[in-house]
């Protein structure tokens, strides 16, 4: 086992936090998202919609727990850092998760009447929780400062990511559901996007701007090529998935599901074109990869756990997908 | 104002406090519901079906309190506690890792196809998927535990420039206090589900729901909990003498004894006086306490005096014990007389019944208590002899930890009041609405017509 020197380990611990980050956002960000925009107008609307996310929604949740202990147990250091600045918003993210996860569960056994309440709970908690991470991304870009101008990028973030989760939660929505409550997810999906795309132009620009590395990284051959390419590939999503979105509803439901592998696309571009400008940085700016990782015994250990359990945890999760294929129809519980 | 270190200390017995009442539940209670399923698979018997139905509806509430606490539990060693993954993180980390990665993720995903995939995939598939999630929290807990159990009884590594090596995972996995703890808290989370299914049970026959599944719960709960009861008293003790053995203060502290001593008492009840380092108006049995840790009524058991500013504080460990005992005392009786009544007459008394409404959460209050003396028993450290609790907290501002805290206190309030209140609406609506109807789409097609038991309406 020589050949897997602690540089590497740190490398992969670092690239398996990045990807439980991102499987987490597409996740997570699906059912947020649907939290997000539930259509408090139409109560066998929001029955549906939350049915859709019913069987998946815990298990999205796990890929945050698995990211932060990744962090935690990897770049023990870094997690301290981060966590340290982050502490409120950290806070207000889970309040929010707290309220929706327990919303989710009390609106189905509660008395009818109060039903509402709950659902407007679990639409809150969905907010806060987006809104939450997106401050928290934002403070991140900015080096972990609060000042005046961090702090209005950091709302800033919050608003785009907010925006990206519901236009995903929406594209899941045109996949799961059918008729009005899909013409519904249809519309909201294309304003969400056009928000969206937005939000990416403007972060594109600041973040740059704020940090000497990355406008570095950015500009310099021959990696300038490839984050040349991550905004046109991101751009042309956009374009087709809008031309795309103005054509649906088809015939026996034919591309129901492109929104939804659309928007996977661009989070996965904007989150490598993220986390490349960031390398080899865990905390911007103050500590990389290779200083923050922990002894090489301990990361051994888990990489040996994870290298046999994660293509287990995969094959499961395509069971369960596979089991609730299809669109969504009244949840019933047994 | 307070500090940082006390007002974390206080969010995060808070935070661990909400988040134990759950898993306490889920553990148990996800073996209870395979248990059902397993029964309805093998007789066809819709009684089971419907004790399942019901249950199920229980354990998704819960497990959802379950998740979302958790979710914060594991933020909290990143915003409050840094010096604790700083130091023992190369321990810690793997054993976290590992119970993300071989339980939370199995249990989160078959928990979606164990609530709502009944008629999606096969039967035998459903039942698996319920095993699975009674599996999932079972691992869980057992991860938790070793770390847990290593923070008290720490072995199988060794200190390098002050931070924390692993040597020898099996040592560090059953670590001397591990295989007691581990027993116990499972006893524990059986016994607290056997009280809550028969607490439940009595209200709905006590609002009249003459339906038959009920009456086995209330059964199975009952006969359980007059087996696993003293087999809990037993554990206890033996748990005990192996804290005795590496951990004396925490012993010290539990009995109340201030001053080494030869045939100490065993006090039942005392007002423990740091001041004057006595018990006040202590009520005793002679050389008990000696006869019970040390099989000898002259052997000697030392005393807080040997340890100090490194003994934890009395009075909290003191009470939480014998709170503790004291509950597990009263389910061992009201376990058997309930079981003995049930053999004899077939049913209960509405007094009996309420006896055992009142009884429905006391499980929640001894394991409460029972973590309060393992937690608080172990203060001044951290990681017992390793790392003390004041050199791992946060710098981050007493006000924002303030902050929070208040937060969370007003949000958890909340919510229990919430969870309990509905169980026992749930409960109520049972007694009316049939859990598991005959006529419903997607039964078995070689279920019986009618319950034989009872005839038409079981
Ligand atoms: C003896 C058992 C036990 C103990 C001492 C703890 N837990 Fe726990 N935890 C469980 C038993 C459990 C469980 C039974 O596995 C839960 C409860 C409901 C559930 O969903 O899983 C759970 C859920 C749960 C979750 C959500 C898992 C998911 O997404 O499915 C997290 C992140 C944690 N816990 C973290 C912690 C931390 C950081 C603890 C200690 C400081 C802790 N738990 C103490
Ligand atoms: C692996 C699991 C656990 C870890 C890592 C852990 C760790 C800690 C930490 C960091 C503290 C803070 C120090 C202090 O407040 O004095 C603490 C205290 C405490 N823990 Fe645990 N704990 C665990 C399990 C539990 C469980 C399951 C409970 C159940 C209720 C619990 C109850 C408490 C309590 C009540 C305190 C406060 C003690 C005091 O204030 O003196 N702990 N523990
Ligand atoms: C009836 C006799 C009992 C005895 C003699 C007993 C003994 C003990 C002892 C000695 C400890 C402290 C271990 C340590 O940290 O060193 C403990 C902890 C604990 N007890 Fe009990 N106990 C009894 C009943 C119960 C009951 C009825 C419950 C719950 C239903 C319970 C739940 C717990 C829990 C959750 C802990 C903390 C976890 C652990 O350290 O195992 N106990 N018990």
């Amino acid at each position: 086992m020589n050949w897997l020197t602690a540089e590497h380990l740190a490398l992969v611990f670092g690239g398996l936090t990045a990807l439980s980050i991102l499987l987490y956002a597409i996740l997570d960000g699906y059912d947020l998202g649907v939290g997000i925009t539930l259509p408090m107008g139409n109560e066998a609307w929001r029955d549906t919609a939350i049915a859709s996310i019913g069987p998946f929604w815990d298990a999205n949740e796990t890929w945050l727990v698995l990211a932060v202990g990744l962090l935690l147990v990897a770049f023990p250091a870094a997690h301290s850092a981060i966590l340290h600045a982050l502490y409120l918003p950290t806070a207000m993210l889970l309040i929010g998760l707290i309220l929706r996860g327990v919303a989710f569960d009390f609106r189905a056994k509660v008395k009818t009447q109060r039903k509402v309440y709950w659902d407007y709970t679990f639409k809150a908690g969905s907010l806060l929780a987006t809104f939450s991470q997106g401050f928290m991304l934002g403070i991140y870009v900015m080096g972990l400062q609060y000042h005046t101008g961090s702090i209005i990028f950091a709302c800033f973030s919050g608003l785009c990511v907010t925006a990206a989760y519901a236009m995903i939660g929406n594209a899941w929505l045109i996949g799961k559901t059918s008729g009005e409550l899909q013409l519904h997810a249809i519309k909201h999906c294309k304003i969400a996007g056009v928000l969206t795309l937005s939000g990416i132009l403007a972060v594109s620009l600041i973040n740059p701007m704020v940090n000497a590395n990355v406008l570095q990284v950015w500009t310099e051959p021959p990696l300038a090529y490839f984050f040349a390419a991550i905004p046109l590939l991101c751009f042309a999503m956009f374009v087709i998935g809008y031309l795309a979105l103005k054509r649906l509803p088809l015939p026996k439901d034919a591309g129901a599901w492109l929104p939804f592998a659309i928007c996977n696309v661009i989070f996965i571009s904007s989150f490598i074109g993220l986390a490349l400008s960031f390398y080899p940085f865990v905390v911007p700016n103050q500590m990389t990869l290779y200083q923050a990782a922990s002894s090489r015994e301990s990361l051994l250990i888990i990489f040996f756990g994870a290298v046999v359990v994660i293509p287990v945890i995969a094959a499961y999760t395509a069971v369960a997908y596979y089991a609730f294929r299809g669109k969504a129809d009244g949840l019933k519980y047994y | 104002m307070l500090d940082t270190l006390i007002l974390s200390r206080i969010q995060f017995a808070a935070n661990i406090s909400f988040h134990i009442l759950f898993p306490t539940i889920t553990i148990a209670l996800g073996w209870l519901l395979f248990y059902f399923k397993l029964r309805f698979d093998f007789s066809q018997h819709p009684v089971w079906m419907r004790a399942y139905r019901f249950w199920v509806k229980v354990f998704a509430l819960t497990f959802a309190l379950g998740v979302v606490s958790g979710i914060t539990m594991s933020f909290q060693f990143g915003t409050n506690w840094p010096g604790f993954m700083e130091t023992i993180g190369n321990i810690a980390g793997p054993l976290l890792a590992y119970e993300i990665l071989t339980a939370f993720f199995l249990e989160a995903t078959m928990l979606g196809i164990m609530l709502f995939g009944f008629h999606k995939v096969p039967r035998w598939a459903h039942t698996l998927a319920t095993f699975l999630v009674a599996l999932g929290t079972t691992f869980s807990a057992f991860w938790i535990l070793v770390l847990n159990s290593w923070m008290q009884t720490p072995a199988g590594f060794e200190m390098r420039d002050g931070v924390v090596h692993a040597t020898d995972w099996f040592a560090i996995i059953f670590n001397p206090s591990f295989p007691y703890r581990f027993m116990h808290m499972l006893l524990a989370s059986a016994l607290t589900v056997c009280f809550l299914v028969a607490g439940i049970s009595a209200y709905r026959l006590l609002r009249g729901d003459n339906k038959k599944a009920p009456k086995l719960t209330l059964k199975t709960a009952l006969f359980t909990a007059a087996i696993l009861a003293p087999t809990q008293a037993l554990v206890g003790d033996f748990h005990g003498l192996n804290t005795l053995e590496h951990q004396p203060q925490k012993i010290a502290a539990m009995e109340g004894i201030w001053h080494t001593e030869k045939g100490a008492p065993l006090v039942l009840f005392a007002i423990p006086d740091a001041e004057t380092q006595q018990n006040r108006f202590a009520i005793e049995i002679p050389k008990l306490a000696s006869l019970i840790l040390t099989h000898d009524p002259n052997g000697e058991l030392k005393g807080l005096n040997e340890f100090v500013g490194e003994h934890p504080p009395v009075a909290p460990v003191f009470y939480s014990f014998r709170v503790m005992v004291g509950i597990g005392m009263l389910m061992l009786l009201v376990a058997w007389w309930s079981s003995i009544k049930l053999v004899r007459h077939k049913t209960l008394t509405p007094l009996h019944l309420k006896l055992l409404i009142g009884m429905t959460f006391s499980g929640w209050i001894a394991t409460l208590a029972g973590w309060y003396v393992t937690e608080i028993g172990r203060q001044p450290y951290l990681v017992y002899g390793l790392l003390k609790t004041r050199d791992a907290v946060t710098t981050v501002p007493s006000e924002h930890v303030a902050l929070t805290l208040g937060l969370y206190l007003v949000l958890y309030a909340v919510l229990l009041v919430l969870y309990i209140k509905t169980l026992f609406w749930l409960a109520k609506r049972a007694v009316e609405v049939e859990e598991y109807d005959l006529t419903m789409p997607g039964l078995p097609e070689n279920a019986p017509a009618t319950d034989k038991a009872t005839g038409a309406s079981a």
